[in-house]
């Protein structure tokens, strides 16, 4: 009986391996495919039929590090380094930002009931219905009138309605579902409010607030047409940098690839480095009750 | 006194729903090294009451005064209170002795490290923790996490500990010896206390006084023996003692009392002071004072167990039913009809519009 119990757990196993390895395949297979194409050039990349055995070119690479992109037309400055700090600066300080206003704000949605405070709350999330390019236009006319247009501070701004409303909605159902009885446990044993919350509510709402900033890094990072209309060249993310690699002479797929290799390898950094406190944050919530 | 509620309310504003005043009108004052309980079933406004001396809930109305300070608007650590938990609300990366000796850190009476340590160690043994100081929170079991909590609320030097249902996760063996203990350490350090429960046994156990709540009223407040012997209206009648006491609705005649819908029946009550022929009352008379086999009074058995240390007697009266309880065992048949009686001394009357204490037939001393 055991062993036969053994046998019929041994193939399912087997079967469930089977089973991630496709899923793997399929969801891995368009990044794979770029990071190949990265080391190819545009004419290796456009034969037909594709080959999977190439010799490598780091060109594409050297083309984005450089900033100087070689076409059949001729030489063209490409400002994606700098693209790419415009990224990393962007969304970096959105985060910070929407972290340092929406924390405290999704702990007093959490934990206090106010006049209108579910209305507010619930206002805070419908930006994010709001289809982008509805707002876009009035938001230009005042950033040129507010003198804000192609500012950091105007995009930052901005991508708060993309940050905020986020990590406002997921670290307040994280403070809703801790007790607020461990923080007044603390107070009564002589702790001020703003110690309770610092030392005890933050800490224990670790998890969620680095899910959320993470979530929020990534749509941020992600984004497109607010950047699009708002930010001129030198201010430009990589998002919209990308554009540049369809030149006159053709799409330069080689360099994209690259330039996507190099883009994402921040936010998956960032993900892999934020996954230890995830995990944490899981036996953490062990504790509660 | 050491601790003075006065006139207090508390009012939960119903936005969506329903005003509610989970406390009215509460005056209770509890004496220096006294220990107070509040009983009543849940809602009835006990844990709100705590809640609002610790500073938790907003004071709706009236007046909190802790060793001659007004606390009602001072924030909770400004209170001097410390308070055991029902829901542990233990801090999860800290270890138990940590957990416990959190609040002595600030204490000028535990200056070093070590004072601290021999003091949790002290507690942690009266509560029968002393082997889990090095575990965390998630390690402990229910039981054990709320000792934890019970020791961090008694381990602190505080003007008041407030105890919210300090050991209903506990085994009930466990829970008799410390209910013992936790009572001692509290007399022999001088300190007051306000315990919240709903089991009348542990209120008996360890309060001097014990205050009953019903609907955010207070209903009376006093020793264990004076709720039993002398309680003050028929809530407190019924909700104290077990089986709960029987009431009977009657009307009173010139020779006695007559059950509502009994028109031959009356019971005979020389020595009790009744009110006026023709008021309504309530008889009360707890089931362990009504005696089987003996006295005027006729009734017919409906049920008997026996459990193990004494035997339950359902009786009809008058087409009323009564609980009887005899220490011994009893041999009646269901269906039979049997004598039985009280001494005139056991029993209470009510009145019959608003339930107030009318009689005793024991006066409290």
């Amino acid at each position: 009986m055991a062993r036969s119990d053994v046998r019929a757990a041994g193939l399912p196993r087997f079967l469930r391996a089977f089973a991630l390895v496709l899923v793997l395949i399929f969801f891995l297979f368009p990044i794979a495919w770029i990071f190949l194409m990265s080391f190819q050039s545009n004419e290796q990349i456009l034969r037909i039929p594709p080959h999977l055995l190439f010799t490598p070119t780091l060109m594409n690479y050297r083309a984005l590090i450089s900033g100087k992109l070689i076409t059949a037309a001729g030489s063209l400055d490409l400002p994606f380094m700098r693209n790419l700090g415009n990224s990393a600066l962007l969304s970096a300080a959105s985060v910070a930002l929407s972290l340092l206003l929406g924390v405290p704000a999704a702990y007093a949605f959490a934990r206090f009931r106010f006049r209108l405070g579910e209305n507010i709350a619930f206002t805070l999330l419908s930006f994010r219905f709001a289809p982008p390019l509805l707002v876009l236009l009035p938001l230009s006319l005042y950033f040129q009138e507010l003198g804000l247009a192609n500012t950091y501070v105007g995009l930052i701004w901005v991508y708060q309605l993309i940050c905020l409303p986020l990590i406002l909605w997921i670290v307040r159902s994280y403070f809703e579902d801790l007790s607020p009885d461990v923080e007044y446990a603390y107070r009564v044993d002589g702790h001020s409010w703003w110690r309770a919350f610092t030392r005890i509510a933050i800490p224990l709402a670790g998890p969620g607030i680095a899910a959320a900033g993470l979530l929020a890094f990534i749509f941020a990072w992600n984004n497109f047409v607010f950047a699009l209309i708002l930010a001129s060249a030198d201010k430009q993310p990589v998002t919209v940098g990308a554009l540049a690699f369809v030149t006159a002479s053709g799409i330069q797929y080689g360099q994209i690839a690259a330039a996507i290799v190099l883009s994402i390898l921040p936010t998956l950094a960032l993900a892999l480095y934020a996954q230890r406190w995830l995990v944490e944050g899981l036996s953490l919530g062990a504790v509660k009750g | 006194m050491t601790l003075a509620l006065s006139g207090l309310c508390k009012t939960y504003s119903g936005r969506h729903g329903p005003v509610v005043r989970a406390v009215i009108d509460l005056d209770l004052d509890v004496a220096a090294g006294e220990i107070v309980a509040l009983l009543g079933s849940s809602g009835c406004g006990k844990t709100s009451t705590l809640r609002m001396i610790a500073g938790f809930e907003r004071v709706s109305e009236g007046t909190i005064t802790l060793a001659g300070r007004r606390i009602e608007t001072l924030a909770p650590h400004l209170r001097g209170v410390s308070m055991a938990f029902e829901g542990y609300a233990l801090y999860p990366p800290l270890s138990i002795a940590e957990n416990i000796g959190f609040g002595l850190r600030q204490s000028r009476r535990f200056p070093s490290r070590e004072a601290v340590m021999a003091r949790v160690a002290e507690i942690a043994e009266m509560l029968e923790i002393g082997d889990l100081l090095a575990r965390r929170p998630s390690q402990l079991s229910g039981g054990q996490q709320q000792r934890v909590s019970l020791a961090r609320a008694l381990v602190r030097d505080a003007d008041l500990h407030l105890l919210d249902e300090p050991m209903g996760q506990l085994e009930p063996q466990l829970r008799a010896v410390l209910r013992g203990r936790v009572k001692a350490a509290l007399k022999s350090a001088g300190a007051t206390a306000v315990l919240v429960t709903h089991d009348q046994t542990e209120a008996n156990a360890m309060a001097d006084r014990i205050a009953v709540m019903e609907a955010g009223v207070l209903q009376q407040c006093g020793p264990g023996s004076v709720l039993r012997e002398a309680p003050a209206n028929l809530f407190v009648a019924t909700f104290i003692g077990e089986p709960p006491m029987n009431a009977l609705p009657a009307l009173v005649v010139p020779s006695g009392l007559r059950p509502l819908c009994a028109e031959e029946v009356t019971i005979a009550l020389p020595a009790v002071p009744l009110p006026a022929p023709g008021s309504r009352v309530v008889f009360g008379v707890r089931p362990h004072h009504l005696d089987l086999g003996a006295g005027a009074l006729r009734g017919t058995v409906i049920s008997q167990q026996w459990l193990g240390d004494q035997a339950h007697v359902v009786i009809e009266f008058a087409g009323h039913i009564l609980v009887a309880v005899s220490h011994a065992r009893v041999s009646v048949r269901i269906g039979e009809t049997i004598p039985f009686g009280f001494a005139e001394t056991h029993v209470h009357i009510f009145d019959g519009e608003n339930g107030r204490a009318l009689a005793h037939g024991v006066m409290p001393a």
